[in-house]
């Protein structure tokens, strides 16, 4: 009996170490790829002469790139976008959702309605877009000539994020607020010194949910962004691509190295940061997960 | 408005006793003086709806100004009538996208078929696989082999809808006269999986791959990083469930079978339920950028239909039609789907 246990589990084991093996390497190669394809010459791109590891190396893709005004110009449009995004809709947010965590909110219901309704329906894209527009008119009748801050300020807000605050507002103890209010403090600073402190974690979740949907927005951005020289990074790769990939406009092309490389080489260039801050903030999105599923 | 006694009282954990629910005593505070009151609370308290403020004109001007606008969409614009029958007038086009006889018509119900499919096989490819992945991730004894493949699954994840679909259309691009198709068209080549001559085209081309591309991307991009929540709830079982499982006799298989997934269900149950409420609310940037007129058939959905009539066409209260009866109905299987799990397991997802 006990000879038998140890074969199934032995069995059970290797096939899961082998197919998570072959799992993770699959999401991992793409990226090498990418990264060898960026380097790599021209001939050994166009006949898939590499497998992983780059031939011929050449950084002329790259240079190619950094050279282009146009890209930097989209990288400090996205750090923008990323940058006051994340803070506008972080300010609406915890504000909010304190505000909604409290009991003695008059309506608490019917706001929270409010919020959840938006998860369940939404207008759809043609109404939303009419809506932009409208928007974008009247931004640039008061003077906001930058399309951005239209991408900033009524875009990206998420009900569910808000839900996940103010379930996390809900749980610091009454006393603490209490104590504080006691000693004299307001409103703000029971919230800035009480509240925000003690759920420190979760803010970090929210604000990494919104950063990110804020530096991986391409849709609206192309839409609602009229003038090219403030297109964020997302939409600049796309452009490329839709430029480079394209066999009648590229049938000219004569340089040292492929253009598929210019590609790759955006693809990594856009990569990069998230790559770096990837494992410092990994700990928090497996934290919004886990915290996802709220009681109303 | 319907009452419960926990609306009156609740009961402190801390003394032991009921005591008066706060929101009731506003309550009560307000029914006495009726709005004169209400007014008064809300200025006693200006700074708790001061910072409601912002939160609420965002929500209003940017998620409920577009379902107004919906209306106007279906407006024909027709000065000789009046505003009401004007209104009205707008069913031609429910009529013209559900019964008409024209292309219009076949194309909304192919993209919503479409829609449809691409939700149902992701229910039935990627859904399961999460699950199989937390399974081997639980396999895996060693904590810093598991956090190595954990930060692998992850990653692509983190990537944009824009790189990850850039990525999708290199691996499988079409060949030309100068250069040879993507690596992984020639991978499947060699496999004997595709021809040479489809490859050749470009599987990105070809109606028939535009399903399986989208599901096999999407659980490139989404499995590890779903396994996160099953993952959890397998390690908070107990160690004496197997530990008892094992004494009786139990094999890896029985241990599965009879201490895994029980203890599991509840999560793959919510997690269900979840995805059959969404089965209409389809990422439309990933179509978006995937598709293109050849895979027209597989591949347009309904918000990518409405896109290419609305906002690049001009016909913006047919397209909006078509968007809001997808809404809807996916509104109402959000709603059912809610309403299940919480007779079902007391979850309720909002």
């Amino acid at each position: 009996m006990k000879r038998k246990l140890e074969i199934s589990e032995l069995i059970f084991k290797i096939i899961s170490y082998t197919l998570l093996t072959i799992f993770a390497v699959c999401c991992l190669y793409p990226f090498l790829y990418a990264i060898s394809a960026s380097i790599s010459g021209r001939h050994a791109v166009e006949y898939n002469d590499l497998i992983l590891f780059p031939k011929d190396i050449q950084f002329d893709a790259f240079s190619k790139m950094f050279n282009d005004n146009m890209f930097w110009n989209a990288y400090t449009n996205t750090l923008f976008i990323t940058f006051y995004g994340t803070i506008w809709a972080l300010f609406t947010s915890i504000f909010g959702a304190y505000a909604l965590s409290k009991k003695r909110l008059l309506f608490r219901k019917g706001f929270n309605f409010f919020l959840v309704f938006t998860m369940w329906f939404s207008a759809g894209l043609v109404p939303q877009y009419l809506n932009y527009l409208d928007t974008k008119r009247v931004f640039n009748a008061v003077g906001i000539m930058d399309d951005k801050w239209l991408v900033v300020i009524a875009m990206g807000m998420a009900a569910m994020n808000i839900i996940l605050l103010r379930n996390s507002f809900e749980g610091v103890p009454s006393e603490i607020e209490e104590a504080a209010i006691v000693d004299g403090a307001t409103e703000m600073q029971v919230l800035w010194r009480v509240y925000i402190p003690m759920s420190k974690s979760i803010i970090a979740t929210v604000a990494l949910f919104f950063g990110i949907s804020r530096w991986n927005g391409y849709f609206w951005a192309r839409q609602m962004i009229s003038n090219s020289n403030e297109h964020p990074l997302q939409v600049f790769i796309r452009l490329k691509l839709e430029q480079y990939t394209d066999p009648e406009q590229m049938a000219a092309w004569n340089e040292a190295y492929a253009s598929d490389s210019v590609i790759y080489a955006l693809i990594v260039c856009s990569i990069v940061p998230i790559l770096i801050i990837y494992p410092f903030i990994q700990k928090y999105f497996a934290k919004g997960v886990n915290v996802g599923g709220v009681k109303e | 408005m319907q009452l419960n006694a926990t609306d009156y009282l609740i009961f402190d954990e801390e003394s032991g006793t009921y005591i008066e629910n706060p929101e009731q005593v506003v309550r009560d505070d307000v029914e006495k003086h009726h709005w004169l009151n209400v007014l008064k609370t809300v200025l006693k308290d200006w700074r708790l709806y001061l910072m409601l403020v912002p939160m609420l004109l965002v929500f209003l001007l940017w998620r409920y100004f577009p379902m107004y606008e919906l209306l106007g969409c279906f407006k024909v614009t027709d000065e000789v009538k009046p505003v009401a029958e004007q209104f009205f007038s707008g069913f031609s086009y429910f009529k013209q996208l559900l019964v008409g006889a024209g292309t219009l018509t076949t194309e909304f119900w192919r993209a919503f078929r479409n829609t449809f499919l691409l939700s149902f096989y992701g229910l039935c490819f990627g859904f399961p696989m999460p699950i199989i992945i937390a399974l081997f991730f639980n396999e895996i004894r060693s904590n810093i082999l598991r956090s190595t493949y954990q930060v692998m699954t992850y990653l692509p994840k983190f990537m944009s809808t824009v790189v990850m679909t850039s990525l999708v259309m290199m691996l499988v691009k079409q060949g030309s006269l100068t250069s040879g198709t993507g690596i992984l068209s020639q991978l499947l080549v060699q496999l004997g999986l595709i021809s040479g001559d489809t490859a050749y085209a470009g599987l990105m081309n070809d109606p028939n791959f535009f399903r399986a591309i989208y599901q096999i991307s999407g659980i490139w991009e989404g499995a590890g990083y779903d396994s996160i929540v099953f993952f959890a709830a397998i390690i908070a079982i107990s160690p004496t469930s197997y530990e008892a499982a094992q004494i009786d006799g139990a094999g890896k298989m029985s241990q599965m079978r009879y201490v895994v997934l029980p203890c599991i269900l509840s999560t793959i149950v919510i997690m269900l339920i979840t995805r059959i409420g969404s089965l209409l609310n389809i990422g439309y940037e990933k179509v978006l950028l995937l598709y293109n007129p050849n895979t027209y058939v597989t591949a347009d959905v309904v918000s990518t239909f409405a896109n290419r009539y609305g906002i690049t066409g001009t016909m913006k209260g047919l397209a909006s039609a078509a968007e809001m009866m997808n809404n809807v109905i996916g509104m109402l299987l959000v709603i059912g789907a809610n309403t299940i799990s919480r007779k079902a397991s007391d979850v309720s997802l909002y």
